[in-house]
């Protein structure tokens, strides 16, 4: 489970073209390595003997370090007992979200020499606790898709893939592909203020969804049709504008931006009823 | 004891098992898949840089075919690859890519008119064709003739594994998340099913199903550094493995990819290099064509990783504190093509290495990326030791890439596998051997034995950790089974894995409590593994040649007369501590391309005897048929085993289109 003692800081890719004639890769001036203590919160829902708590470990900081570099270290050396979920490791598959500090973020490229010496970990709110550190994001996200219909509606179930596949203007692929980038990882629903407090909120995941099957010419449904998914409280107008999502969006998706489009169509759509 | 009854149990939720899966749901049987993550988080979503099929659609790309695609993935394996196998691949492959552009895939679509690329490290300007205009866009990448690689930016897998994933849940297939398949149910036979443990509870089931299919991807996690995700611990071989009679194909065959980031791992594609980017040493100095004076960059990631290591040996390596490094430099692509085809490297290289890649060149040294073996199959995915048990992607040795795997040949063996294994394992199902009759007491025996380790395991008071097992593994496989090899190494790698599974029978634990106890999983997990390492350092140990992606440096020749042959490991009893091999000749006679120097890499191989034979044999086949198609029919005819619904001639547009 190791991927070697750490990732190089910033120092290493000191190989501007400038720099690289000599031989670069050199480190900056070592400062000396902070002591981290990582208070972790521990509980297993499912053992009673279990009380919610938090368990601090010390380790050394090891140059880009990362969270993920830290808690496996942690638990191969010092507790093999944690909870916590990691998959890629390298900030694509969305699996790691916790808070860190309080804030949501995915743990696997959240870089240690960015934190103080003393963080705190905790799982993701509003998920359902497993134990420790690990969330059920995947129930929580299948639900979602199955209350939109977050597929493709295309209109006939049977392709002859053996035909060129539909045109598409180059720009408007490239349009879709910039909301198609959501990881699932469950930030945007940690950090909002309406999922906090109503368990069927679709969330701006849940949305930016929506948006993204919106723009696609391969999907049959109309603004009439979203309006009956996401036109009330638990979808578009249950958004308080608190702008918590954007701000934890690990991949910078423009959530804001097209939840308030989404809320203007809604509205029109609604009118029009 | 609690018992599931399904038609069809797929085991592994990425992209292979989930095409498994909708296929064999569309046949009307009842599926369902485990995954030790919710399905959208799996490895698939790695594949960053692309998919290839011969739609021939961008001008780099026009004119290509099937017979390119052939020809390049048999080389490409340095002729270890089953043909056949390859033909059915090559055929099917534009169709996934079609049949994902339905299902909602992006995939970034041609622009007409002119555009500037680099191409050999310079500026040229290409025009794509109004014909062309808004069709699915093609890349270059290492070892191919002509541009094939379809990409969604740099975020191809991403992109596939959720329109497959919400096409799984459109079409009602029920997952079951963070469960893991511990052993098959079988009887030496027929495989009936698997036993499961649930992740979160710890519960024991009996999952029982008329076919059984493995996708449960690679075994990157056998290594230190690895580009791959830490769920790829190779377990579903480790389950084929341990029945005793499913066999595992070509374990030694192990690819290294030369960009993962130095010293962490992780991937940045091989679409830095097929878009232009360049490798540069300590110097600063562009190595590459000094080795490979014609695919320079891009030849196959074998050669390529090998040149890379050898430049480091002589000298030429990046010193860091955490040894040495090569550097890969994109700069000259500009930070507009980066920003939108490359995103995805922008991004690692900024959270990872602090580095702007736009502006300074990114630390790489090839890492362990891909496991070519797997649970050995048929063309059809059907193990030949165990009826009823299927595998596919790169769980499976099908076997399509044979000793190397070409760049975008893996995403898209998930898809095109998934979609044709999944046809025969309905066939199967429908079929004579399909019948749902199940001996319980093998169901009941199979559980028995199964919670009798678990509970052994978690009464165990041993004195062995799993973590240091499993350290030490990885640093024996880094060390002594990686990219160059030699036969001391590999003996003394065979012994200390050896002795590491022994010990991994005295493992003690410190939570003695089932349910989300991840020490037990990683204890049993940790036990497993090390067999599957054993695998990998025997057959690279036993075969005395090089092939592909296995570099023996005491055996530097490809030696068709005595090596044209793929390794079969079995695990005969429990209690072995070593695997056992046998082999499985591959026919030069029915081969449409025989063995010959694939056009890069060292040309030094001994000839098969068959070769020089059949070499004529086809040159006169070729000659005297009306056409192409017609030579390649009497030469290899492979259409009639693929499903009759998926043999159809694939639409392109004409070479010479404007």
């Amino acid at each position: 489970m190791s991927v070697g003692s750490g990732a190089p800081a910033k120092a290493a890719g000191a190989g501007a073209p400038a720099a690289a004639g000599s031989a670069a890769g050199g480190t900056t001036a070592a400062a000396p390595r902070r002591r981290l203590r990582l208070r972790v919160f521990r509980y297993d829902p499912r053992d009673p003997e279990s009380v919610p708590h938090f368990q601090t470990y010390e380790i050394e900081e090891g140059l880009g370090m990362t969270v993920f570099l830290a808690l496996t270290e942690i638990r191969e050396r010092q507790d093999p007992t944690l909870a916590f979920d990691f998959v890629c490791r390298a900030g694509i598959c969305g699996s790691c979200s916790m808070l860190v500090n309080g804030r949501p973020k995915l743990a696997c490229r959240t870089l240690t020499q960015e934190l103080p010496e003393e963080m705190t970990l905790a799982p993701l709110p509003v998920f359902e606790l497993i134990a420790d550190l690990s969330v059920n994001t995947g129930k929580w996200m299948r639900g979602m898709v199955e209350r939109l219909e977050a597929w493709v509606k295309i209109k006939e179930a049977e392709i002859d893939a053996s035909k060129f596949e539909e045109k598409m203007d180059p720009d408007l692929a490239d349009r879709i592909y910039e909301l198609d980038r959501c990881i699932e990882c469950g930030c945007c629903v940690a950090a909002c203020g309406t999922a906090h407090m109503r368990a069927d909120f679709v969330g701006a995941v849940g949305m930016n969804r929506v948006a993204r099957f919106r723009m696609d010419p391969r999907d049959v449904r109309s603004d009439d049709d979203w309006y009956d998914v996401i036109g009330d409280d638990q979808g578009v107008f249950g958004c308080m504008t608190l702008l918590g999502c954007q701000d934890a969006c690990p991949k910078n998706l423009p959530l804001q931006t097209q939840i308030a489009y989404l809320r203007r169509r809604m509205v029109k759509a609604g009118i029009a009823k | 004891m609690k018992v599931v009854h399904t038609d069809v149990l797929v085991i592994g939720g990425g992209l292979a098992g989930l095409r498994i899966a909708i296929a064999a749901k569309r046949r009307g049987l009842e599926t369902l898949v485990l995954s030790l993550v919710p399905p959208k988080r799996s490895h698939s979503a790695a594949a960053q840089g692309g998919m290839q099929a011969s739609l021939a659609n961008v001008t780099k790309g026009a004119g290509d075919s099937e017979d390119y695609h052939f020809e390049d993935t048999v080389r490409g394996s340095d002729w270890g690859a089953d043909q056949r196998v390859v033909r059915m691949f090559v055929r099917t492959a534009p169709k996934a890519v079609r049949e994902l552009a339905a299902w909602g895939v992006p995939w970034s679509r041609v622009r007409r008119g002119d555009r500037e690329a680099i191409v050999n490290g310079n500026k040229v300007t290409l025009t794509e064709r109004d014909a062309a205009h808004g069709l699915i866009a093609q890349r270059d990448f290492g070892g191919t003739k002509k541009w094939r690689t379809c990409y969604v930016s740099d975020g191809t897998g991403h992109a596939m594994l959720f329109a497959v994933g919400d096409r799984a849940i459109a079409e009602q297939i029920p997952v079951l998340e963070r469960t893991e398949a511990l052993s098959l149910i079988h009887d030496g036979h027929r495989c009936y099913g698997a036993i499961v443990r649930d992740l979160v509870t710890g519960e024991l089931t009996a999952h029982v199903a008329r076919a059984t299919a493995i996708a449960s991807g690679g075994a990157g996690r056998l290594y230190r550094v690895t580009t791959n995700a830490v769920i790829c611990e190779g377990l579903g071989s480790a389950l084929a493995l341990e029945t005793g009679v499913a066999p595992l194909g070509n374990m030694e065959a192990i690819q290294f990819h030369p960009t993962g980031i130095f010293p962490a791992g992780i991937l940045v594609t091989e679409g830095c290099r097929g878009d232009g980017g360049l490798l540069r040493d300590a110097a600063g100095k562009r190595f590459m064509p000094d080795y490979e004076p014609e695919k320079k960059e891009l030849a196959s990631r074998d050669v390529v990783s090998r040149r890379m290591e050898e430049h480091i040996r002589a000298g030429h390596g990046v010193q860091s504190r955490f040894g040495e490094h090569l550097w890969l430099d994109i700069t000259l692509l500009g930070r507009t093509h980066i920003e939108r085809n490359l995103r995805e490297v922008a991004e690692i290289c900024r959270y990872f290495l602090g580095v702007d890649p736009a502006e300074q060149w990114i630390p790489v040294r090839p890492a362990q990326h891909y496991t070519m073996g797997g649970v050995r199959t048929d063309h059809t995915g059907h193990s030949p030791g165990l009826k009823g048990l299927f595998a596919a992607g790169e769980a499976a040795c099908w076997d399509l890439h044979g000793f190397n795997r070409l760049g975008g040949n893996s995403v898209a063996e998930t898809v095109v596998a998934g979609m044709l294994v999944g046809e025969y394992v309905a066939d199967f199902c429908e079929g004579p051997d399909g019948a749902p009759d199940v001996p319980g007491a093998v169901v009941r025996d199979a559980y028995a034995q199964e919670r009798a380790r678990l509970d052994a395991l978690l009464a165990s008071r041993g004195t062995e950790s799993a973590d240091a097992l499993r350290i030490e593994m990885q640093s024996v496989m880094s060390d002594f089974v990686g990219i160059f090899r030699v036969g001391s190494d590999l003996e003394q790698a065979v012994d200390r894995l050896e002795k590491l599974l022994v010990r991994s029978r005295s493992i003690g634990l410190r939570n003695h409590r089932d349910g989300a106890n991840v020490e037990l999983a990683t204890a049993y997990r940790t036990q497993r593994m090390l067999k599957v390492a054993l695998t990998v350092a025997a057959g690279a140990l036993a075969r005395t040649e090089s092939r592909g992606a296995h570099c023996r440096e005491d055996f530097p020749r490809r030696d068709d007369a005595a090596w044209l042959k793929r390794t079969l490991t079995t695990w005969r009893n429990p209690s072995d501590t070593l695997p056992t091999l046998a082999y499985e000749p591959l026919d030069v006679r029915t081969m449409e391309l025989p063995p010959g120097w694939r056009g890069y890499g060292v040309k030094n191989h001994v000839d098969h005897p068959d070769t020089a034979a059949r070499a004529a044999a086809v040159e006169a086949v070729k000659r005297d048929a009306p056409t192409p198609d017609t030579a390649q029919e009497r030469l290899m005819p492979y259409e009639h085993l693929l499903p009759a619904s998926l043999r159809g001639r694939n639409e392109r547009i004409p070479e010479d289109a404007k």
